[in-house]
């Protein structure tokens, strides 16, 4: 694999990863999101992880749908290609991509509207399938680009800031996609820096999807004292799991795990995870226990955050299809058109 | 050869119609009279007899009424014909109604117990004890059902003359591999042939003679030759989703790819098949794939091209690759899902809200169904955009005969991509910047090393270097050039062909029309009237179409839609001769007859 250079000289005081980049390398455009709008504060974090993580940025592709979550791809790693695409259909539109090219780190950026309503099919599918993605839900609750309509993951009995309340349930993706068989299911607060910044590193360390579910409060219709989503509503009742280590592969460090009541999860790259448990007896290796926790903490109120649930081994779409290791996009004439002689086997076999 | 035929008698007064009849079985969904009616097929071809076989089946798994019609040309006419010389009744439910609508004159052959010799008296009887000749030839009772329909094909194999070994030949080719179920058919075929030797009259009122009009031809679906098509041309991604008549374009293309898309070294697939959960994430999959340099496609039919719709117009408009097959149906809504129409032209011609247009291939042959299919991989990189090849279910789903394919020894073309160094190279690459004036530009793919080249694709406005924009001048920068880029495609895709009789009146017609058309061509020209035809193959109009519209005084658009929607993008085209545009339809699901264009043209020649 080419390493790339960093594309601009940088002052000696700035420091750079094991590639030589510095964390400006991994910037994208300006935001064009509210003040203070949560995104934002996910659209940082993943800046910091990609560094800390030592990403090649030509390899990493970003995808979305449509909304205001969905314009944040543009806001980071500029060396890597985005795709902003339609409503809803963002799964698919990583799923060919990933297929064309194994190689590629993919991002997949959405909203509760995106992925919960309009995209839920494409939702369900693609972690069915388990392609090679981190899907972040940044999850407000509420339609932000037209102006403030609930979303279904509000929950039951919010308000609006027009007073407006709802009256339906809402859709946890978290659990769901522990029901479809996701091998990594996080939530997280946006407010929560520390915690997004651990389990955005060990999400580029998996190969298959990501589910990573991001309470992301709008500040402009969803920031009220009725809001179940506002900033000071999540803050009070934001629960952190675990103490979460992540310690990424490298083959000249020697890792070294904390001992005690750490349980470490390793991934097929080498790449580890320490999870130092805080609610007593938990264990994201437990699909059942990690449901389970989800569904008693939503009942009080809670949102249950850190990593949910953990497998790594299950294989990425590219593996369960058997595909050749070179990418796709890279196969020629040579080894995809089959010889003339073929042809007119075929042709005899017709006759 | 179990028995010798004398030659057919010309006695009775009506001329022995020598190769050149249609026989109309009428059985039930599921009974495995496909197998049967591919045999007799087959059994004729083999016989050097050109021949043409349409299923006409219901949109049911088993239980419901279908007719095969099987037609035999001297002269090569492979359209359906409206008539039939020989009707094969097996079904009690359609009998009554089969016989009310038989030509005068035919052979019946029918199930003994339907008792259907009383209906009619200007029709030639021949029941057939078929349950007493199942029962006596065939010792598993559950497999009665499957094998009486071999019965009905050895009786007529021994009424038209076809030898014994040639249909014995017939159906081990059909039934390729399976030894028993090749013996248990073919000892019931030769129970039928063997007691309408012993129990009937020979008839002389058609009669297959062998001949050498099949020396060197295939029998095939258009469906697999789209298939084969993107298997020489490299397709290395495929999201699909099941819908009739597309999904045997699909099914055939994974079993030869699991035998020719192997790497050889490994055992590892050289393409991805995914079977998607609904035709909006095949689209999405098809242009992503595209979009990072795969070879990309799907198959669908109408009901799919309208889901798809969005996805579309967003490859459209941020011009991304991608071949979409849509072997079309007879709509609106379900329609009718297992008849034929042409009725998607304007659908794929302009699919998606906004200003779009699409490059439409159309296959009129066999032969063309797999070289458009190989060419509209090199089209979509070329063009970076949505590529339709429309078929139908006509074409796609019916036997036809075809010379074999040539192999397209014309390299891929991967068109205007940039590479590593390109990219190192270039001062001012920008993603949508015309540098060439053909309105294609250059890109770059995902997962290019080297630091340049990566840029943000969006469905919404952009400007030249792939950023966001709502300035009214960068919006129409890149619109325009879209209209530009279309323009270009005009010198790439496949011009029309030409059937000219010496006329200033022109008939034109695209894709599975073209038997039927060829066919009226002849009878009109024998009845007085020459005319010129083209056959259309591709959108946008190349310049020979200019000239052919500029040059007849009148032109015949045949279509199988009710809307005439080929003739409106004619007239939307050529606006200062639109009153020289005449429709002629044909839509109620049945492939569409020479006689119908005969008597439509003749109709407005009339006026």
């Amino acid at each position: 694999m080419t390493t790339a250079t960093p594309s601009a000289p940088n002052p000696p005081a700035t420091p750079t990863n094991k590639l030589g980049f510095t964390k400006q390398d991994y910037v994208g455009s300006k935001s064009t999101l509210c003040a203070g709008c949560g995104h934002d504060a996910i659209t940082a974090q993943i800046i910091n992880a990609a560094f800390e993580s030592n990403l090649e940025g030509y390899r990493v592709t970003k995808y979305s749908g449509i909304g205001c979550s969905s314009k944040t791809p543009a806001y980071f790693i500029n060396q890597g290609w985005g795709f902003n695409s339609v409503h809803g259909r963002m799964p698919s539109i990583a799923t060919g991509a990933s297929l064309a090219n194994r190689n590629l780190i993919n991002i997949g950026i959405s909203g509760d509207g995106d992925s919960m309503s309009i995209g839920m099919g494409q939702f369900v599918h693609a972690v069915r399938r388990n392609i090679p993605m981190i899907y972040i839900i940044e999850d407000n609750g509420v339609y932000g680009l037209t102006k403030g309509q609930f979303s279904a993951t509000a929950d039951k009995g919010s308000h609006l800031k027009s007073g407006a309340v709802n009256d339906l349930p809402p859709i946890d993706p978290c659990t769901l996609a522990i029901e479809l068989g996701c091998g990594f299911v996080a939530r997280c607060f946006s407010g929560n820096p520390k915690q997004l910044n651990t389990i955005l590193k060990a999400a580029f360390a998996y190969e298959g999807t990501v589910v990573l579910d991001i309470i992301s409060p709008c500040v402009t219709f969803n920031n009220h004292d009725a809001s179940t989503r506002s900033y000071k509503h999540v803050k009070d009742h934001d629960f952190p799991l675990h103490d979460l280590g992540f310690i990424q592969y490298s083959e000249v460090e020697d890792v070294e795990i904390p001992a005690g009541q750490t349980e470490i999860v390793t991934f097929p790259d080498g790449s580890k995870v320490a999870i130092k448990a805080t609610h007593e007896g938990y264990d994201p290796t437990d699909r059942f226990g990690a449901m389970k926790a989800v569904h008693e903490s939503m009942a009080k109120g809670e949102f249950l955050t850190g990593l949910l649930y953990i497998n790594p081994t299950q294989p990425p779409l590219p593996q369960v299809l058997n595909l050749v290791d070179e990418p796709l996009n890279s196969l020629g004439e040579a080894q995809l058109k089959p010889s003339e002689a073929t042809l007119n086997e075929i042709m005899q076999a017709l006759m | 050869m179990t028995a010798t035929l004398a030659a057919p008698a010309t006695s009775g007064g009506a001329k022995t119609r020598i190769n050149d009849f249609s026989i109309q079985v009428a059985t039930v969904n599921g009974s495995g009279s496909q197998t049967a009616n591919t045999v007799l097929l087959r059994a004729i071809f083999q016989m050097g007899v050109l021949v043409s076989g349409k299923n006409l089946f219901p949109s049911n798994i088993a239980g419901l009424p279908t007719w095969f019609t099987i037609r035999a040309s001297a002269k090569g006419y492979v359209a359906r014909k409206a008539s039939n010389e020989m009707l094969i009744l097996m079904n009690p439910e359609t009998a009554k109604d089969d016989i009310a609508k038989a030509d005068p004159g035919a052979l019946v052959i029918y199930d003994e117990p339907l008792q259907l010799d009383k209906l009619r008296s200007d029709l030639a009887y021949i029941p057939v004890p078929f349950q007493k000749l199942v029962t006596a030839s065939c010792p598993e009772p559950k497999l009665h059902k499957l094998v009486k329909n071999m019965i009905y094909v050895g009786v007529a194999a021994r009424l038209l003359g076809i030898d014994m070994e040639e249909v014995k030949k017939a159906i081990a080719k059909q039934l390729k591999g399976k030894a028993k179920a090749v013996e248990l058919n073919q000892t019931a075929c030769t129970a039928g042939y063997d007691w309408a030797m012993e129990n009937l009259e020979d008839q002389d009122h058609i009669k297959v003679i062998r001949d050498n009009k099949t020396q060197g031809l295939i029998i095939v679906d258009g469906n697999e030759a789209c298939a084969l098509g993107a298997l020489f041309a490299g397709v290395t991604v495929v999201g699909w989703y099941p819908i009739t008549p597309a999904s045997s374009l699909v099914e055939t293309f994974i079993e030869y790819a699991e035998e020719y898309r192997k790497d050889p070294k490994t055992g590892k697939s050289t393409v991805a098949i995914v079977q998607m959960e609904d035709e909006l994430a095949s689209a999405g999959v098809v242009l992503s794939a595209g979009w990072a340099g795969a070879r990309s496609m799907t198959s669908t039919a109408g009901p799919g091209i309208s889901l798809m719709s969005e996805f579309i117009g967003m490859g459209y408009y941020v011009e991304a690759p991608g071949v979409f097959f849509n072997v079309a149906r007879t709509g609106p809504s379900t329609g009718l899902p297992t008849r034929t129409q042409q009725s998607d032209v304007e659908l794929c011609a302009k699919a998606s809200h906004g200003d779009t247009q699409h490059i439409n291939l159309y296959p009129g042959t066999m032969e063309e169904c797999f070289q458009f299919s190989y060419d509209a991989f090199d089209l979509a990189e070329r063009f970076q955009t949505p590529i339709f090849v429309v078929t139908d279910l006509d074409l796609g789903m019916q036997n036809w005969s075809s010379k074999p394919f040539a192999y397209p020894a014309k390299p891929y073309d991967r068109g205007k991509v940039l590479n590593q160094q390109q990219l190192a190279d270039m001062q001012d690459w920008g993603r949508y910047k015309d540098v060439d004036g053909d309105g294609i530009c250059y890109r770059s793919l995902p997962g290019t090393p080297g630091g340049k080249g990566a840029y943000f694709t969006r469905g919404s406005g952009h400007n030249a270097y792939a950023q966001y924009s709502e300035k009214p001048e960068d919006y129409l920068a890149v619109v325009d050039r879209l209209k530009r880029k279309y323009e270009t495609a005009k010198t790439h895709v496949p011009g029309p062909v030409f059937r000219n009789l010496g006329s200033d009146k022109g008939v034109l017609a695209f894709g599975s029309s073209d038997p039927a058309v060829i066919e009226a061509q002849d009878i009109l020209a024998e009845a007085g009237l020459k005319t010129d035809y083209l056959r259309l193959r591709a959108l946008p109009f190349t310049a020979e179409i200019d000239a052919f519209v500029k040059e007849k005084k009148v032109v015949y658009i045949v279509e199988q839609n009710r809307d005439g929607q080929m003739a409106n993008l004619f007239r939307e085209t050529y606006p200062e001769y639109a009153t020289k545009f005449k429709s002629v339809l044909h839509y109620d699901g049945h492939a569409i007859d020479a006689k119908c264009i005969v008597d439509q043209i003749t109709a407005f020649e009339q006026k």
